[in-house]
């Protein structure tokens, strides 16, 4: 079965010319090359909105990971925003403290949704449940943020890379951030070019970040690179908003994203040997958490 | 295209803490289970790459048994497989190896009972997706793109064709077959991608035809 759309330009065309939205594209794509039906499909999503809303909820009343390394920084986060003064606004820092949430929920094991992975599953629920209480959605609206994020993430899954290990943190939460901003675009009332140019705009900021996890643990740095990828969804999407394109097409920024992971060595692709990982911090956590043992000694 | 459906990009609902390294480590031992067909006694475990390197970090360790347990990538009990599968009496061992393999995230999970053991490859793609390319010895290029039904077999004639006539009577259309045995007349295995998730129905009545082995099925 041929899929609706296999780029960025296609996914966009396809919804100027039928006049709909991204997301009504992926939801029509996923019930084409699924075979289910869209009730099914609305059913699941929704399952997997509430998986992020509980999460979001559990981090809020604040979590810590086994490790020590994270967690009660999105309470942290959230208090401060509730006095009312902070200097990047209201929405921001909201949306960066639910991604926070969600991610420290994460890394202590908690249940999350992928979005498109676990070590970046806070961007895209964090912006979507700040800007929630800006635009005030439905519950509809709310899902087809998803699948608009799904459509992006499916572009840059099949034509590029979504893994860590395959290609950084940029194909992670540089992904995620572009999915999210893409999606906040469409709730916000934007055309599904904008969509495109929040993606391009988002990941081009994104581009060259390095997976680089600290002992190895999906904790430092993944959880505050998940704030500052929720943080440049929501202002590349205002960016795209006010009529800011990108002067490299989307599909080619991806392209980029993909070749720059293809050449990065691979102490920088999720082996915890390179970055901030083999720096004397984290050299000496590292061997805190696991005993003085090396991890991948086999010890 | 490697991913297929929305859901393969939000989501799975897992247990923390990564997707390729936890979520599809449980994955890839739910299919060694599955394949297995029953509760193993032992587990080894080879770990490449990544999940080499960052195991014990990412709790990939404890996914693989968890996999192996029969637990899907969202069960809590998860987080405690090491001692559940103390209690179900399987043994298990981790190998972090060295040696050059294609995918960074890659496991070959060796296991097995009184009776016979398996041996299964499978790498973790990204985003809780996996591929399963070695079976026993025979290269497999099981893509995940599609539902799969895996038959072991005598290599005997006759085998592809009941298999066939099968899934041809519950209008089941195969994408995609692979054939392939490692000696002549002895053990043999059928790959097969078909279009849509196959009922148990039909894989009892696989298991009933002669000559088969074992059938496992791998949903979408």
């Amino acid at each position: 079965m041929e899929a609706l759309f296999r780029n960025v330009r296609e996914l966009v065309e396809r919804a100027e010319k039928e006049q709909k939205m991204i997301s009504e594209i992926m939801i029509e794509q996923e019930m084409l090359l699924t075979d289910r039906s869209r009730e099914d499909i609305m059913i699941q999503m929704d399952r997997n909105l509430t998986v992020m809303e509980e999460a979001v909820e559990k981090g809020l009343k604040g979590v810590h990971s086994a490790s020590g390394l994270t967690g009660g920084d999105a309470v942290l986060l959230q208090a401060y925003r509730e006095k009312g003064n902070t200097l990047s606004g209201d929405l921001l820092l909201d949306a960066v403290s639910k991604a926070v949430a969600t991610n420290e929920v994460n890394a202590a094991m908690g249940t999350i949704c992928a979005t498109p992975t676990a070590g970046s599953a806070g961007v895209v629920p964090g912006t979507l449940f700040a800007v929630k209480n800006k635009l005030d959605p439905t519950r509809e609206q709310m899902i087809r943020y998803l699948f608009t994020a799904g459509a992006f993430g499916f572009v840059v899954a099949n034509n590029a890379s979504i893994s860590g290990a395959a290609g950084g943190c940029q194909a992670e939460v540089g992904s995620a951030a572009g999915m999210a901003s893409a999606a906040i675009i469409e709730m916000a009332g934007g055309t599904p070019q904008q969509s495109s140019e929040a993606f391009a705009i988002t990941m081009k900021n994104m581009l060259g970040l390095v997976c680089d996890p600290v002992a190895g643990l999906v904790e430092v740095p993944c959880v505050k690179r998940n704030a500052m990828g929720a943080a440049n969804a929501v202002v590349a999407a205002d960016m795209a908003l006010a009529g800011v394109t990108s002067r490299i097409p989307c599909d080619e920024v991806i392209g980029a994203m993909f070749e720059i992971g293809q050449s990065m060595p691979s102490a920088l692709r999720e082996t915890a040997k390179g970055g901030l990982a083999a720096t004397p911090t984290g050299k000496w956590l590292e061997s805190k958490i696991f005993g003085g043992a090396v991890v991948g000694s086999g010890q | 295209m490697k991913f297929k459906s929305v859901f393969d990009i939000i989501g799975p609902v897992m247990i923390g803490p990564s997707s390729s390294h936890t979520a599809g480590a449980a994955r890839i031992g739910r299919v060694a289970r599955d394949l297995f067909g029953r509760q193993p006694q032992w587990a080894k475990v080879h770990l490449y790459g990544s999940f080499a390197e960052t195991y014990k970090g990412h709790s990939t360790d404890v996914a693989i048994i968890g996999g192996l347990l029969d637990y899907d990538t969202f069960d809590e009990r998860i987080k405690t497989s090491f001692e559940e599968a103390d209690k179900a009496g399987m043994s298990y061992e981790f190998i972090p190896e060295t040696g050059h393999v294609d995918h960074p995230n890659t496991a070959r999970i060796v296991i097995g009972d009184q009776d016979s053991e398996m041996s299964m490859m499978g790498i973790s793609i990204g985003g809780g997706k996996i591929e399963i390319t070695e079976l026993n010895g025979f290269p497999l290029r099981l893509s995940g793109n599609h539902p799969a039904i895996l038959v072991v077999h005598e290599d005997r004639s006759g085998c592809i064709a009941n298999v066939a006539n099968c899934l041809y009577k519950y209008d089941i259309n195969i994408g995609h077959m692979e054939v392939s045995r490692k000696e002549r007349g002895h053990m043999a295995l059928m790959v097969i991608e078909v279009d849509q998730n196959v009922d148990k129905e039909v894989m009892d009545e696989l298991k009933k035809l002669p000559n088969i082995t074992q059938v496992t099925r791998i949903a979408d």
